[in-house]
């Protein structure tokens, strides 16, 4: 028989680290990475804050490899257009087929663009280094005035970095009445409108964006009240699309991202996993409705947990049962303060306490139901983010009510 | 085995901390402390603490 191999289709954080759970797993057969992008893997958070800021560089965003995985093959600036899953063959964009035996799903999320016709130059999104690149030089001209639409965790960094680089004016959109209403709830997304005033930001709340002014390239925005906002660049910022297309035909649900079973495989099939923010899983620690969960932290555990599984059964073993049931964790850094969330604070909006601190300083706040913690987030410096993780080990022990 | 953080990308995020607490420590005004020869048994766990470093300051010489 010839040596068996497991493709990753993906090759940033997700790819990197199914190859290594793989590896710890015990699988010693071939396993080849294909990768869009030309770039090896990198860290992504510092896209909006560190790298766009140009405190670190762009090769220092590397990330580190386990030795464990020097044998493994790279295919990086290939792009994967088409799998079929039952004959267990990969389609590249050059034309070749490549055979697998087993197959680990990890193509992440592009940015959701606005639906709004307009030029293309002065428009930015931020996924990728040369997205960060193209933005952090389009920042820098002096006086610069920025649009940012979307007031998500992305939106609210780059919001920060500009203004921490100069531009003249940065303006954040969004239909929502505070900025990162959704993960934070009222009383922390009323904190951080606050600091990101204070610091210069201007917000435009419960507005969207209905068109784009200029010719060659965007010189404004139009919202929805009618306001004309002059922008020389505008941050689209305003969520993001599951990269499955390349999956189409192969039976499985691809609603919004990979839809996997409580072992991460894609449509129950034991040879085909999902990792990373195209994964939509169950998790078991809450209400097993499946989600895709856009954290830092999930790449790193879904592989760990898809790998086993995926190894068991190429191996010929039964995999173990346990379902997936990570903690979320989330950060975001903005201005100099850091947010940190730990849990599902989305399950327990409707009381809401704050546990230590107090707004002006450091903050750590609870989410509750049924009077039991549920998600804490902090917002601050080093003592608050204490604060949260004293909590965290709570929250881990004890599993939330749905 | 030998760990190094870099301290000139370590923010103190302690994420570190959780995946191998014998290893890593935030001091009391919350900075970082670590351990730079731990034994061997504890491999696995310095792999996942390197893994989850948001920064990824942390490297493994053998
Ligand atoms: C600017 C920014 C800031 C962030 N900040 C934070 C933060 O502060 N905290 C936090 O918790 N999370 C943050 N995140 C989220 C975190 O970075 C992601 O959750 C993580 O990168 C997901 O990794 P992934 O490997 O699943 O997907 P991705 O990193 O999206 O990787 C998918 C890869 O697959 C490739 N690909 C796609 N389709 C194909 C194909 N058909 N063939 C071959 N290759 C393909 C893509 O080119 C890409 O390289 C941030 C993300 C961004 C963009
Ligand atoms: S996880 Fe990384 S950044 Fe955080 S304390 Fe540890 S080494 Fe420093």
């Amino acid at each position: 028989m010839a040596a068996q191999r497991i493709v990753v289709v993906g090759a940033s954080m997700g790819g990197l680290r199914a190859a290594e759970q793989l590896r710890a797993a015990g699988w010693t057969g071939r396993i080849t990475l294909f990768g869009a992008e030309a770039h090896p893997p990198y860290n992504r958070p510092p896209l909006s804050k560190e790298a766009l800021a140009g405190t670190v560089d762009f090769p220092s965003l590397a990330l580190r490899r386990r030795s464990s995985v020097s044998d493994v093959e790279w295919r990086l600036g290939t792009t994967v257009t088409a799998a079929r899953l039952h004959d267990r063959t990969l389609e590249l964009g050059t034309g070749e087929q490549v055979a697998f035996d087993g197959l680990v799903a990890a193509t992440g999320v592009r940015p959701r663009r606005l639906p709004l016709p307009g030029p293309a130059a002065g428009r930015h999104t931020v996924r990728t280094i040369d997205d960060a690149d193209g933005l952090r030089a389009a920042l820098l001209r002096p006086g610069v005035r920025v649009a940012v639409v979307g007031a998500g965790f992305i939106g609210c960094e780059v919001a920060a970095t500009a203004i921490g680089l100069g531009a003249a004016e940065v303006t954040v959109i969004d239909p929502e009445p505070l900025p990162m209403l959704r993960p934070l709830g009222r009383p922390l997304a009323e904190v951080l409108l606050e600091r990101h005033r204070e610091r210069g930001v201007r917000f435009a709340l419960g507005r969207t964006v209905t068109a784009f002014q200029g010719t060659d390239r965007v010189t404004g925005i139009v919202l929805d009240d009618g306001t004309e906002l002059p922008a020389d660049v505008v941050v689209e910022a305003v969520g993001s699309l599951p990269n499955t297309e390349w999956l189409a035909g192969n039976g499985l649900d691809l609603s919004d991202g990979v839809r996997t079973d409580e072992l991460l495989r894609a449509g129950s099939l034991p040879h085909a996993v999902a990792v990373g923010d195209v994964a939509r899983f169950p998790n078991a620690r809450y209400d097993g409705v499946p989600r895709r969960v856009e954290h830092w932290s999930i790449p790193g555990d879904s592989a760990k947990h898809a790998a086993a599984a995926l190894t068991a059964h190429l191996m010929g073993a039964e995999p173990d049962r346990a379902p997936f049931a990570p903690l979320p964790a989330f950060w975001s850094d903005q201005h100099g303060f850091r947010i940190q969330s730990f849990g599902a604070p989305s399950l327990g909006m409707d009381d809401i306490r704050v546990l230590e601190g107090s707004a002006d300083k450091d903050i750590t706040v609870g989410y509750h139901t049924h009077d039991r913690l549920v998600g804490v987030v902090a917002l601050g410096g080093p003592k608050a983010m204490a604060g949260a993780a004293r909590h965290r080990a709570g929250l881990l022990a004890q599993p939330a009510a749905a | 085995m030998k760990v190094v953080v870099d301290m000139n990308k370590c923010q103190d995020h302690g994420q570190c901390v959780f995946s191998a607490p014998e290893v890593f420590q935030l001091d009391d005004s919350g900075h970082l402390v670590y351990t730079s020869d731990p034994d061997e048994a504890l491999r696995d766990q310095v792999e996942d603490a390197a893994d989850v470093c948001p920064l990824q300051a942390i490297t493994i010489e053998d």
